[in-house]
């Protein structure tokens, strides 16, 4: 068994790509992810890991060197927030197009301008698309676990995709919190021998990384993609089972709190999730039939499997950390209304934008949420569908 | 390592690893480039392109030009691209996973090394990965229609600097990026010319064989842009060094050296002449321009000779 520890997420996660062990690792200071690929850093220069890192000049650059890294046949990690994950974005579609796994952790920032250090979901929501796995994390527990899940999913022969393992800055990366790590042999075991596929220093064998494909044949490439992304969940919930058996932890697609027989329901990612279940145990104490939804794979999104877990609730709010200007509404709601348009009984959807740039999220903001389902349970009416909240007026 | 002497007899003997069938232009320089380097090699080579002609016409769909293990990710990182490759190779060797000798090298156009690459290169050299960066210098942004770059020469007519009633061209000169390499304070930094093959071919020897980051220039006449006969790519590389416009010269170690001084230093004119992208340049009102082309070429070169004279005496 592993031991009990008082760390932060920055401090947890590095623990674990310590004890992954990569081949190879790319770096780029930005806040809050720095102090992060600092204590890589140091695993490196103290001879902790076999890791050759690579301190680069840009985010640009390390995701570029990921690339290569990545193709040379090697495990590969780097990370990053914010600007720097906005830097890589051109490079992002060239890591898995080539199908490349390598594994990132972002640790959630809000994008400029206005400038801003502080955590929120703009990072990762815009690079949403780029046909990556997302996992997002609650809190530093989940990151640690997420972070060493990552590798078996992206690395399995059915999959090869790059993984981003997303936890909120500042709130989880900087703050202490108590979770078990595993044993260095059992994280080795879990995560087993990189195996590489086509790799570029194979010599014996010359392979060309990067053609040119016109339009007799790209969209062949775009649906074998999408064809690959179909096949993740089921590898999720593969590599959830094998680590539940060395952690005694359960994850799934995504995770439910007093669900089942809700009225009303939260669907909120990452940290704020936490906050929101303390309230629904208030408002269950008051008799009132509340319950949440946290994705945790967000990308590809288990559109199905959370439809069937939210059709049955009267009314469901999604809390957005990130705007999708100029969209309908906040990204995360788009992807749960659209789980649940193929039903024709489905809940009253409403959403809301809360906690941009690190502001702050509390539980009466939860309460009020909560208070306004419960009327529109009852009303079936709804005031306005999309709404700023936590802001002045 | 036994080396290959630099005789065509010999060379002919070595298997060329970018095959016929690619698609570039008739005429083109670079595949010449390309293949004295691979010719030079006496090691395995694995390499990145950065996107741009060469990299556009050598691997469509399942057809790849390219014999050796090759990588295209985007414009501005074929640095990055093969640091992060040669960084596994070093990983991979430290475990014993790995143990032949690999050489790495990166192909760029101008566009891709003077301008939107510049950064990746100058990190990846300032780094310190063993690895032979190529600059394929053709002067302007072929592959999308002949657009201005930094190494633009003053002067010529580009599709969006065109020679125009107002503005005659290009107004700026080159960036110098083999200086601006060298005094990265790398071990090596060179040009070179296909026209002078033996001369290329003998630095990249010298390079491979030096670890830590080199980078070497080398014109690539292409027609298109040059408005240039199908058949003048050497003709025109050599004027260019005949004419010390390109002259060829290595920096090894901080040690400048020249390695081909043109008996007689023809005027620049005459790689001029050839090239329609210059022709307005001809016209009497334009006869500053050829002036002042001459004169930035002749101070360029006296500073060379200067700096290579320095370098002798220390
Ligand atoms: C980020 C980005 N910007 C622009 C382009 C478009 N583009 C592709 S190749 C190219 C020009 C390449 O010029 P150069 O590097 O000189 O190589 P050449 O084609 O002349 O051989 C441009 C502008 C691109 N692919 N990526
Ligand atoms: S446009 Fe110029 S550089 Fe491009 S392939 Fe043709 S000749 Fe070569
Ligand atoms: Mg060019």
């Amino acid at each position: 068994m592993g031991k009990v520890v008082a760390v932060t997420g920055n401090e947890a996660v590095a623990e674990a790509l310590r004890q992954v062990n990569p081949d190879v690792c790319a770096a780029y200071p930005i806040t809050p992810q720095t102090d992060m690929m600092q204590r890589f850093g140091s695993f490196v220069n103290n001879g902790k890991v076999k890791t050759e890192i690579i301190l680069t000049e840009s985010e640009h650059s390390s995701m570029s060197a990921c690339v290569g890294a990545s193709a040379a046949g090697g495990r590969v990690i780097t990370a990053t927030s914010s600007q720097g994950l906005a830097l890589m974005f051109e490079i992002l579609f060239i890591a898995s197009g080539t199908r490349l796994p390598i594994i990132m952790p972002v640790v959630n920032r809000a994008l400029s301008a206005p400038l801003n250090i502080h955590g929120d979901h703009s990072d990762a929501m815009g690079a949403r698309d780029a046909g990556w796995i997302q996992l997002w994390s609650e809190n530093t527990q989940e990151a640690y676990d997420n972070t060493i899940q990552a590798f078996r999913i992206a690395e399995h022969p059915d999959i090869r995709l790059p993984a981003m393992v997303c936890l909120d800055g500042f709130i989880i990366s900087h703050s202490i919190e108590r979770i078990e790590y595993l044993d260095d042999n059992e994280v080795s075991n879990f995560v087993g021998e990189y195996k590489p596929v086509n790799p570029m220093l194979d010599i014996e064998h010359p392979v060309s990384y990067g053609p040119l494909i016109l339009p007799d044949y790209y969209m062949e490439f775009r649906k074998a993609h999408d064809a690959v992304m179909s096949k993740v969940s089921k590898v999720v919930l593969d590599v959830a089972k094998d680590f539940e058996k060395i952690s005694g932890r359960k994850y799934g697609l995504f995770e439910t709190y007093r669900l089942e027989d809700a009225d009303i329901g939260i669907v909120i990612l990452n940290s704020a999730a936490g906050t929101t279940k303390d309230v629904i145990d208030e408002f269950r104490e008051k008799g009132i039939k509340a319950g949440l939804l946290k994705p945790r794979l967000y990308r590809p999104f288990p559109y199905k499997e959370i439809g069937e877990a939210l059709k049955h609730l009267k009314a469901v709010c999604v809390l957005d950390r990130a705007d999708a200007f100029g969209a309908s509404h906040g990204p995360l709601y788009i992807d749960i209304a659209s789980s649940l348009y193929p039903y024709e009984k489905r809940p009253i959807l409403i959403n809301k934008i809360y906690g941009l740039g690190g502001r702050d999220y509390m539980p009466g903001h939860a309460e009020l949420v909560l208070n306004e389902l419960v009327e529109i349970a009852k009303t079936g009416k709804i005031n306005v569908v999309k709404e700023y909240i936590g802001v002045r007026e | 390592m036994a080396t290959t002497p630099l005789t065509l007899r010999e060379l002919s003997k070595k298997e060329v690893l970018l095959t016929a069938g690619h698609r570039m232009c008739s005429g083109c320089g670079a595949p010449p480039v390309v293949k004295m380097v691979l010719l030079a090699s006496e090691y395995p080579v694995v390499a990145a392109n950065a996107t741009g002609c060469l990299e556009v016409c050598t691997c469509i769909s399942e057809y790849t030009a390219w014999k050796i293990p090759w990588i295209h990710s985007a414009f501005e990182n074929a640095a990055a691209t093969i640091a992060g490759v040669e960084t596994m190779y070093r990983s991979l060797k430290k475990q014993g996973k790995i143990d032949k000798e690999i050489k790495f090298i990166a192909f760029g156009g101008d566009g891709g090394t003077y301008d939107i690459g510049f950064q990746s290169l100058s990190g990846a050299m300032e780094r310190g990965h063993d690895m032979l960066y190529i600059c394929y210098d053709n002067g302007a942004y072929m592959n999308t229609g002949i657009q201005r770059s930094s190494a633009t020469p003053f002067g010529a007519d580009t599709t969006t600097c065109p020679a125009g009633s107002v503005v005659p061209g290009k107004l700026q000169k080159r960036k110098d990026i083999t200086k601006i390499m060298a005094a990265h304070g790398i071990p090596y930094a060179a040009q070179a010319s296909p026209s002078h093959w033996q001369d290329l071919m003998k630095k990249v020897k010298k390079a491979l064989e030096i670890k830590g980051p080199k980078f070497m220039n080398i014109i690539a006449p292409c027609n298109r842009g040059w408005r240039s006969a199908t058949d003048d790519a050497i003709l025109l590389s050599r004027l260019a060094v005949e004419t010390c416009y390109f002259p060829l010269y290595e920096v090894e170690n901080g040690a400048t050296k020249i390695t081909v001084t043109p008996r007689e230093k023809k005027p620049l004119v005459d790689f001029l002449k050839p090239q329609g992208r210059f022709k307005h340049m001809f016209a009497p009102e334009n006869e500053w321009m050829l002036k002042q082309a001459q004169e930035d070429v002749d101070k360029e070169w006296e500073k060379l000779q200067r700096e290579a004279k320095a370098s002798e005496v220390s």
